[in-house]
């Protein structure tokens, strides 16, 4: 397991080389010159180039990029920003934590709130309830979260006056936010623990349980739920994963100075430096999500366990 | 209707059983009647679709609830009627009086808990016993079943059929049922290791004292094991009485037909004998005798009106207007 593991982590340097050079190369053609975005419309063109000499964007392509692997390498330093003269590594600290609050308590509403759903929904299958939160789960998809984040405010802060309507230090705070986030991923993982444990139900070795006298409700969590749970830990997962990149939206709305905002903040002032860690720590995130999420493989699946080793 | 027979352990009587399949009735078993005394083991036999496994999870009361219902009938189980209890009553029954083993045991194991789990659960459902006690019985039950009691705790992915089978026996007879349904317990096997399975239920069904029900394609293994038996044919049982006697003096032309289709080794022969025709539409039964349209020595009668049951010898029944020209 252990082994496993220490593979998986080696995996993930070429991974993260391929990132680093696209992203790379993707702002490298963006248009817009940051030395002239930090310096504004007014600079003289000479101040313009000094500052770009300073910044080294006036090197080739293939240099600039040499230049920041090796600092990235030998020095875990992946530069500092344009507009804040600060540390990048800094500037995506102090936005962790409030992405880090959201996407934890998102995926939790939608954890606790969606297996249940799912399950019922399979167990009673194409009963009223079973239609009614398909539907609501469409609804739930498909709405975008701009417009939910609203409708929340408008009711809850300004009709009634319940939950403030931005920030993100207590947990009232934190309430509309997640749950604005948390209503895509809820419909995501109901659907997934429907059809999962739709499939699950039907098979023979449920009849044995049957068979024994089993209770119905421990047949179905410690059975059925217990053999569907590897697609729905893997829809959570990728669920997790999106929510660690920024929503970008919902931290709008309510105002939360999370990576999200960070990152389009970060595009449209050109400071390259902060979109490229911003990314690099996005994919990191994502590829240890996933690891997470093989790992919990082998604890749910004796077969796959016989694999890892 | 009271009913005070003390000798039955199993009495079913006049069992229908409907399927619901894209807006049509199946009738999957009609008016059946069945018994089983005490210690006896019965084989039931018959084609595919003929209702057997149907029967068998009535008197467990396991049918798949949504498309499956027990229209009509009584199920005795010493001296009570099953289909008159509540779930939490059945559960009671199932695993403790009336245990099971499936047809196939590559699915009918959970695949992601241990097999010691699996036999302690069962345990555990029916008897109030500590962990380490219930662990203890897991593993003398895999040890009764030639398993040694070192892979309590793999997986069933870990065995192989034949292995698994003989969990799923150490499993089914964890708790002393007084009567096993096996339903064709070495169907999916390979032929070396049904032998080996088949031996082991003899051998336990000794042991344990109980009845059984032994479903099966297999004519030979019903003559090497049970003492009735009792020949099914779209929902309804055909021919029924003491293996010897249906052995011999079979009566039913369905009967007749399945011995016949068994290859002799002693004779040439260039191809297998089968049944004309095809086993009847369950959704659109023929009417009558609804064995009439295969049936070599079918007359107006046949196809006119269903026969009813009618006894050859002491304990041997069938259901066929004709009288067998063959023995008389």
């Amino acid at each position: 397991m252990i082994k496993y593991i220490a593979k998986r982590l080696l995996m993930l340097i070429p991974i993260l080389l391929v990132v680093t050079f696209v992203i790379f190369t993707l702002l490298y053609i963006t248009p817009g010159d940051p030395a002239k975005m930090i310096l504004g419309t007014t600079a003289t063109d000479e101040a313009v180039a000094q500052l770009r000499t300073e910044l080294g964007l006036d090197q080739p392509f293939l240099i600039q990029y040499l230049n920041y692997m090796k600092d990235l390498i030998f020095h875990f330093d992946i530069g500092t920003s344009y507009s804040t003269r600060q540390p990048v590594i800094q500037e995506i600290m102090n936005c962790l934590p409030a992405t880090l609050k959201l996407a934890f308590s998102s995926i939790l509403i939608a954890v606790v709130v969606g297996i249940p759903i799912g399950v019922i929904s399979a167990v009673k299958q194409y009963s009223i309830f079973d239609n009614i939160v398909m539907v609501l789960g469409l609804v739930g998809i498909s709405m975008p979260v701009f417009w939910l984040g609203l409708l929340l405010i408008l009711f809850f802060s300004v009709q009634m006056g319940w939950l403030p309507a931005s920030g993100y230090s207590s947990w009232q705070q934190m309430i509309m936010p997640a749950v604005t986030l948390s209503a895509q991923s809820i419909a995501v993982v109901a659907r997934m623990t429907r059809s999962s444990m739709l499939e699950e139900i039907r098979k023979d070795y449920i009849r044995t349980v049957r068979m024994k006298g089993q209770t119905e409700m421990r047949i179905t969590i410690f059975h059925g739920l217990r053999n569907a749970l590897i697609p729905i830990v893997t829809v959570i997962g990728t669920q997790f994963g999106s929510l660690l990149g920024g929503a970008v939206m919902c931290e709008t709305i309510f105002s939360i100075p999370g990576i999200g905002r960070l990152m389009v903040d970060s595009i449209k002032a050109r400071d390259f430096p902060v979109v490229q860690g911003g990314v690099l720590f996005i994919a990191i995130g994502f590829a240890l999500v996933n690891l997470i999420v093989d790992i919990i493989y082998a604890f749910l699946d004796p077969k796959i366990k016989a694999q890892y080793k | 209707m009271e009913h005070t027979s003390n000798e039955k352990l199993l009495d079913i009587r006049d069992l229908s059983v409907e399927y619901h399949s894209n807006g049509k009735i199946v009738k999957a078993v009609s008016n059946l009647n069945l018994s089983l005394d005490k210690g006896e083991t019965l084989g039931f036999v018959g084609e595919t679709g003929a209702g057997k496994t149907t029967t068998a999870l009535s008197v467990l009361r396991i049918l798949p609830e949504l498309p499956s219902r027990i229209t009509g009938g009584e199920i005795w189980f010493n001296g009570e009627n099953l289909l008159l209890k509540s779930q939490k009553e059945m559960r009671q029954i199932r695993g403790k009086e009336i245990s099971m083993i499936f047809q196939d045991p590559m699915t009918s194991l959970d695949p992601v808990a241990t097999v010691g789990k699996q036999i302690e659960e069962m345990i555990g459902l029916h008897e109030n016993l500590p962990k380490k006690e219930l662990r203890e019985r897991a593993a003398q039950m895999l040890e009764q079943v030639g398993i040694k009691r070192e892979r309590i705790d793999d997986y069933p992915h870990q065995f192989s059929g034949g292995m698994k089978q003989r969990v799923v026996i150490a499993m089914a007879l964890s708790c002393n049922p007084h009567l096993l349904i096996a339903d064709e317990p070495t169907t999916a096997l390979d032929v070396t290791i049904q032998a080996q399975v088949l031996e082991l239920m003899k051998k336990l069904k000794q042991q344990y004292q109980m009845s059984m029900i032994m479903i099966t394609h297999d004519l030979g293994i019903v003559a090497e094991i049970c003492d009735t038996v009792a020949i099914m044919y779209a929902g309804n049982i055909v021919e029924y009485g003491k293996v010897a006697q249906v052995y011999e003096n079979f009566e039913h032309p369905y009967t007749e037909a399945l011995f016949d289709s068994i290859p002799s080794l002693d004779e040439e022969q260039d191809e297998l004998k089968v049944i004309s025709g095809l086993t009847p539409d369950p959704t659109n039964l023929p009417a009558g005798c609804p064995f009439h349209p295969r049936c070599p020595y079918a007359g107006p009668e046949c196809a006119a009106q269903a026969p009813e049951i009618r006894e050859v010898e002491p304990g041997h029944i069938v259901r066929c207007h004709k009288k067998c020209e063959r023995r008389a």
